[in-house]
């Protein structure tokens, strides 16, 4: 994490509680006494369109955003989405990926394609991919919504802080304002940590040979 | 209710810039505030509403908003103003005459300027009102800048008896820093309005003695701002560039080269020249980061001192550090090599209208409707220009689609004559600005067919409430203003004047291929509510049986994002043709249950799995 500045960026799509995690990051890293700037690219994002969070935390934080290159951790809600930041990320960044693929209107009518395995073309640019279905685990605990718990309960352990600050911190939140959800949540989290301790994505064969 | 309220001095919150402003304007004694809705402000008055003890309110129009603001502050009240930089050309009108007169209780004005277009149709720089207007700019770099920047605002407007302008941009509005509160509610008594013809009636008589006052005021500005504490020297070891700067350009100076010397304008107009000379006379050169005009720039130079600026950064957009990189390296002889790293190739993820949005029923209509010029306006329904759709021709700006549209009826050219002229306008902004260009289109025998989509919602900025929903903005039940009544008192004959179901296609569609079609004005007004608010009111889902669907893609064209393509296959038709065909599936997390696309099915292979009573759903507002 260069100069002290961690780079952490939340990407997916309007609705899906990307902005909601990266606040829970901010938080945390204002609870560890950090500086923290958390900034958003979601230009009438509510309508379908792509969200980028980007949370910045240290000493000292002047600049919001986060540089192409310059992302320590990406954390992808979808998995287009993740490929679609890749270049954000630095070469010994982490990507903690749902593997969720949702088509926009404009790939569902054919004028677009979806890329046939971006899981698979994040880990062959070199970098530690973890990828795993948080909806699958978000349905077994019975709540769709939890998704984005889970995913911050996945990327929890790869924090410059203890997973615990982060987990406290969601959970502290729905226990003042959704007392009924604080419990599940909870869950969701240690699960989605759990997922986020599997092994790395593996390089494909075909990217390998090229080195 | 957020946290931030109850706030104890000296402890610290994560706030957005907007946060901040209402955090601070109600320490600072606001007891007025007023806006419209518009990204990326929309936040401070959401937040205001919040706090106690300031009456707060959704003004039709910004500049509705900034008068507001003006008769409190005539009376003695501490007042605010928030809005989007466009809505600073709408409000125009009313500041720059307030700011010859000038005010009494503290009156701030917030503008955010949208740099890099997030969320807007231009990008204009707000910071030419101060110069047009002679009023004193604020510029804040985050949200501690912020915070402290508005309770300094409410000081000095009281002081200098002008409307000071806090000017943001989306990189502040919407970044979420930590601020360190430091104060609390101070009372502002309000003495109450003081009759003062010679200073309140701007009669051409009474505004001539305050133009010198004015300009007298403005040097007492310029003198101020040399000394103000606002503006501040970073000093560096790196002397080869020194930055003038402000705003969130400042951050990311900083963050680019941190070991250059830095004078960061807070207080940015009139910008204090002196302090500037001073500045450059300890650097080799001087180079002026802002954004996005070269106004800091111009003025620098006109004060005799060499600057660099605009010369080698972009004259638009963000000057975020990727861009400040390429641009100042090779001005310290460093050479700069743009990362290495691969593009992206991800197909693009342009925003869509959301399942049952009630705008989808007319531009289905719109779309299968030949020879109309379409002019639209600004709200969701400017996404009708979009796919699958292209059914919308122009956007200009808050109502204009009504008085565009007459204008383009009035100046047909040759290919227009076969066509009708169609204008498309939301609730909001029918009335924020579009009434009045019914009103001017009746008046003058115009012949244009209005789509009035009343959604009862500002739904392009979030669903906030308008005098068409029924609620204040505390949610409160307020009068609320019949659509047909009021077209038909501007003028429009009551025949003309057509309330329909956008959710009922066949007579959506029939509907405005009759009024296009009639030699004279009409109105049409759809009745749903926005699907992303809470009046809107969820269904069971639909589905497709796939043994039933033809394939001929009729329901795709609706453009619900609930309706995704299954598979494609090219047949060849009975005429030889070869014809592709377009077989559909509903995403039923997706959808609500509007039925909207289930008469697009001929086959009838949108089906509900358990029928409900379909009648029970249609509660179109009155």
């Amino acid at each position: 994490m260069l100069n002290g500045i961690t780079n952490i960026l939340v990407v997916g799509i309007g609705g899906q509680g990307v902005m909601t995690a990266a606040e829970m990051l901010a938080r945390a890293a204002l609870k560890q006494g950090c500086d923290v700037k958390k900034t958003e690219v979601a230009g009438m994002a509510q309508r379908g369109g792509v969200v980028s969070s980007h949370v910045r935390f240290g000493s000292k934080v002047y600049s919001p955003q986060i540089d192409p290159g310059e992302a320590d951790l990406l954390i992808g809600f979808e998995a287009a989405e993740a490929l679609r930041w890749l270049p954000h990320l630095r070469l010994s960044g982490v990507a903690m990926v749902n593997t969720l693929r949702l088509a926009p209107p404009v790939v569902s009518v054919g004028l677009y394609d979806y890329p046939a395995d971006p899981i698979g073309e994040l880990a062959g640019a070199g970098i530690e991919v973890h990828a795993f279905d948080a909806g699958a685990i978000a349905e077994e605990l019975g709540n769709a919504k939890l998704v984005n718990t889970i995913m911050l309960g996945a990327i929890g352990d790869y924090l410059p802080f203890p997973a615990a600050v982060l987990r406290e911190c969601i959970v502290e939140g729905f226990r003042a304002y959704k007392p009924k959800l604080a419990d599940i949540n909870a869950r969701a989290f240690d699960a989605g940590r759990e997922a986020g301790h599997a092994r790395a994505v593996a390089r494909p064969a075909a990217n390998l040979s090229i080195e | 209710m957020n946290a931030v309220v109850h706030a104890k001095i000296e402890s610290r919150h994560l706030l957005s810039g907007n946060e901040a402003v209402a955090r601070a304007a109600w320490e600072a004694g606001v007891r007025v505030a007023a806006a419209y809705p518009g990204t990326p402000s929309t936040e401070i008055l959401e937040n205001i509403a919040l706090y106690p003890n300031v009456y707060s309110e959704w003004s039709v129009n910004e500049k509705v908003s900034v008068e507001v603001a003006i008769g409190a502050s005539l009376a003695g009240s501490r007042a605010l103003a928030a809005m989007k930089h466009v809505g600073m050309n709408v409000a125009s009108d009313a500041f720059m005459t307030q700011s010859l007169a000038g005010v009494v209780g503290g009156l701030v004005i917030v503008v955010a300027d949208d740099v890099g277009l997030s969320s807007s149709q231009n990008e204009q720089d707000s910071r030419y009102w101060g110069r047009f207007g002679h009023m004193p700019i604020l510029e804040p770099a985050d949200s501690q800048d912020t915070y402290d920047m508005v309770k300094r605002a409410f000081d000095l407007s009281e002081h200098y008896e002008v409307p000071v302008i806090v000017r943001m941009t989306t990189r502040v509005c919407h970044v979420k820093a930590m601020v360190k509160v430091t104060g609390q509610r101070i009372e502002q008594t309000a003495a109450g309005f003081v009759k003062n013809p010679r200073r309140w009636v701007m009669t051409p008589a009474n505004a001539k003695p305050r133009l010198p006052a004015m300009h007298q005021r403005e040097r007492q500005l310029q003198a101020l701002s040399e000394t103000c504490d606002l503006n501040i020297t970073f000093t560096g070891d790196d002397r080869r560039i020194g930055f003038v700067t402000s705003g969130p350009a400042f951050m990311h100076v900083r963050e680019t080269f941190p070991n250059a010397p830095v004078l960061k304008l807070g207080f940015s107009c009139p910008p204090p020249l002196e302090k500037i000379r001073a500045f450059a006379s300890q650097v080799d050169t001087l180079v002026v980061v802002e954004e996005t005009e070269p106004l800091l720039e111009t003025e620098i130079r006109a004060a005799g001192l060499e600057v660099r600026g605009k010369d080698v950064l972009p004259r638009w957009g963000e000057l975020a550090p990727n861009v400040l990189r390429p641009a100042i390296k090779p001005l310290l002889g460093e050479p700069y090599q743009l990362p290495t790293r691969p593009q992206s190739t991800v197909f693009p993820r342009p925003p869509t209208m959301c399942a049952s949005c009630p705008h989808l029923g007319p531009y289905f209509a719109l779309s299968h409707i030949r020879n109309l010029n379409i002019v639209g306006d600004i709200g969701c329904y400017t996404l009708g220009a979009g796919h699958p759709w292209n059914a919308l021709d122009t956007c200009t700006c808050m109502g204009a689609s009504l008085s565009m549209a007459h204008g383009m009826d009035k100046g047909r050219g040759e290919s227009d004559e076969k066509k009708s002229i169609v204008a498309v306008i939301g609730d909001s902004t029918f009335l924020h600005m579009g009434m009045q260009g019914l009103l001017n289109m009746i008046y003058n025998r115009g012949n244009v067919t209005v789509l009035l989509l009343d959604n009862r919602s500002v739904g392009m900025t979030g669903g906030q409430e308008n005098p068409g929903t029924g609620q204040d903005l505390h949610g409160l039940p307020a009068p609320r203003v019949d659509f047909a009544k009021l077209a038909e008192a501007l003028g429009v004959r009551p025949e003309r004047i057509r309330m329909v179901d956008p959710y009922e296609l066949p007579a959506m569609v029939k509907l405005v291929r009759e009024e296009t079609k009639m030699n004279e004005p009409s109105v049409i007004i759809t009745n749903r509510p926005c699907s992303l608010t809470d009046r809107f009111e969820r269904f069971q889902p639909y589905e497709v049986i796939d043994d039933r669907c033809t394939g001929c893609g009729n329901c795709v064209d609706l453009g619900c994002p609930a309706i995704f393509v299954s598979r494609r296959e090219t047949v060849t038709a009975k005429n030889g043709k070869s014809k592709e065909l377009i077989f559909a599936r509903i995403d039923v997390n997706i959808c609500t249950g509007c039925h909207m696309c289930v008469e697009t099915c001929a086959p009838e292979a949108i089906v509900q799995p358990r029928p409900q009573n379909r009648v029970i759903r249609i509660q179109p507002h009155a």
